[in-house]
């Protein structure tokens, strides 16, 4: 009986998903600071609206989130990264 | 302690080079007349921006590093607003890693630029 149970046969075979663990790339790379200056870096961060992309997404830190969102602030009121825009990418 | 401020200003792209000058020697004389003391600078040049300020799409930036009283960067800034030229301005106190990562840039800057980050 406990060798039927183990041959199960599927139609189709079952696709085991193995999820690719999120990290977060400050805490990783140890860099502490986040520069404002740098548009293409703060990109990563963005959707192609110019959104502040969320945490669940990015994998970022809670700490580090919110050293993000400034800089992306910082950046918007410099004219350095758009407030609102379409296909920023 | 004094704390080291980081400021960014845009000046009007119709300024003459000389005109640019002459706004960053202003500034600069506000913050070393109020007891600061200037820890580095940067020209940005022309640039483009992001979004059009006051219908124009580009701007001069300029950067400056500098310690000093918490009161200045009020000096600072009142100059700023009453200045034509200046389209934004940005002031923010370093914290120390802004500063080490700062003293880092520049110091990769001098080696000429052997990593880039």
């Amino acid at each position: 009986m406990a060798q039927n149970e183990s041959e199960i046969r599927y139609l189709t075979p079952p696709t085991v998903e193995v999820k690719k663990k999120k990290y977060c790339r400050f805490k990783k790379n140890r860099i502490k600071y986040i520069d404002y200056k740098d548009p293409e870096f703060l990109k990563k961060f963005l959707n192609d609206q110019g959104k502040i992309l969320p945490r669940r997404i990015t994998g970022t830190s809670l700490k580090y989130q919110r050293k993000v969102a400034k800089a992306v602030k910082r950046a918007r009121h410099i004219a350095i990264l758009p407030y609102v825009t379409d296909l920023l990418k | 302690m004094l704390n080291q401020y980081e400021t960014v200003f845009i000046a009007t792209p119709v300024l003459s080079e000389n005109q640019m000058k002459e706004a960053v020697q202003k500034f600069k004389k506000v913050i070393t007349e109020n007891h600061g003391e200037i820890v580095h600078e940067e020209n940005w040049g022309l640039k483009k921006l992001a979004y059009a300020i006051q219908k124009k799409s580009t701007g001069f930036y300029y950067l400056i590093e500098f310690k000093g009283e918490g009161n200045l960067v009020e000096k600072l800034e009142v100059q700023y607003r009453r200045d034509e030229r200046i389209i934004r301005f940005l002031t923010f106190r370093m914290e120390k890693f802004a500063i080490e990562y700062a003293e880092k840039k520049r110091k990769q800057k001098e080696s000429g630029k052997i990593k880039e980050e």
